[in-house]
């Protein structure tokens, strides 16, 4: 993996959030530091309820820390921003929109046909050809977290924070789904932060693995994954980066 | 029959014109056994209609009345939507004119009518206000409610994208809470068609409100009362009828639930 010379992508240094409801004051994130470089897919695990998701909407603009900051590019990140977009699960999309205006939705500022010439691209890149027209209450969830992503694509980001993006559908569904993400980032190359509760999840996907303590959340242990795509999910080297994880998590791997 | 069984087509159409017959003959035979000189049976109403129609009074009625409803109905929905979208974008501005809003809101418009001839004379303009108050209120509160529940994925996607305050109003908040929106504008025309017959009553000499009261006082004439009601029944029907087509429309399908 080559890192930009100039200083990683992402520095998130000293985060510190405190949540306040009703007079009482509950600490998530605990002094948590992370650097991501250029084009890397770092994936991010914890425990359920540990604050990954408060992680990650503080890098994307959308919760301000307690203290500490983000910076992307050497800026100081202050908002949400269209060059980094947020995915949540198929939650996200506009159900008043069929696919095509969802793809289209943040190109507002571009010409009409290559506007068009964008959205067939990214249908076609996430396999969604044939049902341009269509709205998203006759959709699969599978197919509605394409729409959501060819979204995000769509305005070229460099960095998209994908929060447990396919949480919710079913395991085949899940499993083909990780193939495709790989198989773009592949071809665009962007930034990908990747929250998810599944450690062979974050395994199978990331450059690093970031492993994330109870509440209020520390970053316990960076894991690099050195194998490369595509990865054998037998081998041994997979299964020992893995099963270090469980024991990193304190989860015995045995049922 | 099952209530699970799908009906079917006949059943569908038989059943409620079986039930709308006997309901007809109950009418009929109860005004010819008791012998009343005052209700009327069914056919006389639908002479009274024909008479009516005759004389041109139903068209240039039904004419006047569907124009006061439409006026009073659009001036609610050009103020009401604006004002209820701005509250639920403003929490704080609802804060401020909730209460007044809600002591306003339970007011029944007929309550209104002295302020209202006082503000506008007796005529049209009254009408139309008195119509006015009735639809403006439930359209406030739907747009309340529809803006203050979108989620806020959607706000957040919004944002992501850069959208301006205005652009994320109108390309987000407001198709989100469309939905709400149109219940309450269907629910806002019901009660301007109900407030329409009060307002023609007391305010104006044409419509078919007008023509219940003007029946009855110049000459008990009840075949022409009835026959008025049943016109504002069937006027009625056919408005939400309308309107219900709005909610299949598919940019708008996908938040109304299909109850009846």
């Amino acid at each position: 993996m080559e890192r930009a010379a100039a200083g990683p992508k992402l520095s998130a240094r000293h985060i510190t959030t405190v949540f306040q409801s009703d007079g009482k004051s509950t600490p998530v994130l605990d002094d948590v530091n992370l650097e991501v470089g250029q084009g890397e897919f770092l994936c991010i695990v914890g425990p359920s309820g540990c604050g990954k998701s408060t992680l990650l909407s503080t890098i994307a603009g959308f919760l301000s820390p307690t203290s500490g900051e983000v910076r992307i590019d050497g800026e100081a990140v202050s908002g949400p921003d269209p060059r980094r977009i947020f995915v949540f699960q198929e939650r996200g999309v506009f159900p008043w929109l069929t696919v095509e205006g969802n793809i289209e939705f943040g190109l507002f500022s571009l010409s009409r046909p290559e506007r068009r010439q964008r959205v067939a691209h990214y249908i076609k890149m996430v396999g969604l050809e044939g049902f341009e027209k269509a709205y998203p209450a006759e959709l699969s969830g599978g197919m509605k977290q394409r729409v959501e992503v060819a979204r995000a694509l769509a305005v070229n980001p460099d960095m998209l924070f994908l929060d447990e993006p396919f949480g919710a559908l079913d395991s085949i569904t899940r499993l083909i789904m990780r193939g495709e993400l790989l198989r773009i980032w592949e071809a665009e190359r962007n930034t990908i932060i990747f929250v998810t509760h599944d450690i062979d999840e974050a395994v199978q996907l990331g450059d690093r693995v970031a492993v994330m303590s109870d509440r209020p959340a520390k970053i316990q242990q960076i894991v690099d994954i050195d194998i490369p795509h595509p990865r054998d999910l037998s081998a041994p080297r997979y299964l020992e980066l893995r099963n270090g994880i469980f024991k990193q998590l304190g989860l015995a791997h045995k049922v | 029959m099952s209530s699970l069984a799908q009906p079917k087509k006949w059943e569908k159409l038989f059943w409620p014109v079986l039930a709308s017959a006997l309901f007809l003959a109950l009418w009929h035979y109860t005004a010819v056994w008791t012998a009343t000189k005052v209700f009327p049976s069914p056919l006389a109403v639908e002479k009274g209609l024909a008479e009516l129609a005759r004389k041109g009074l139903l068209w240039a009625y039904i004419g006047d009345s569907l124009r006061r409803v439409a006026l009073g109905f659009a001036a609610a929905a050009a103020l009401g939507i604006p004002l209820g979208l701005t509250l639920g974008w403003y929490p704080a501005a609802n804060q401020t004119l909730n209460p007044l809003l809600q002591i306003l809101r339970p007011i029944s418009p007929i309550a209104w009518i002295p302020v209202a001839i006082i503000l506008f004379g007796v005529g049209d303009a009254t009408a139309v206000f008195l119509i006015f108050l009735g639809a403006f209120f439930p359209i406030v509160v739907a747009c309340v409610s529809g803006v203050s529940n979108v989620p806020s994925v959607f706000r957040r996607a919004g944002r992501n994208f850069g959208l301006t305050p205005l652009q994320l109003l109108a390309k987000v908040i407001f198709p989100a809470a469309l939905p709400q929106i149109i219940i309450g504008l269907r629910i806002s025309l019901g009660i301007a068609w109900l407030v329409m017959v009060a307002a023609e009553m007391i305010a104006v000499d044409s419509g078919l409100g007008y023509l219940v009261i003007d029946a009855r006082n110049s000459g008990k004439r009840y075949d022409l009362v009835v026959a008025a009601m049943l016109v504002i029944g069937v006027i009625g029907l056919a408005l939400d009828l309308g309107f219900r087509r709005i909610r299949d429309i598919p940019s708008v399908r996908w938040g109304v639930r299909h109850e009846s």
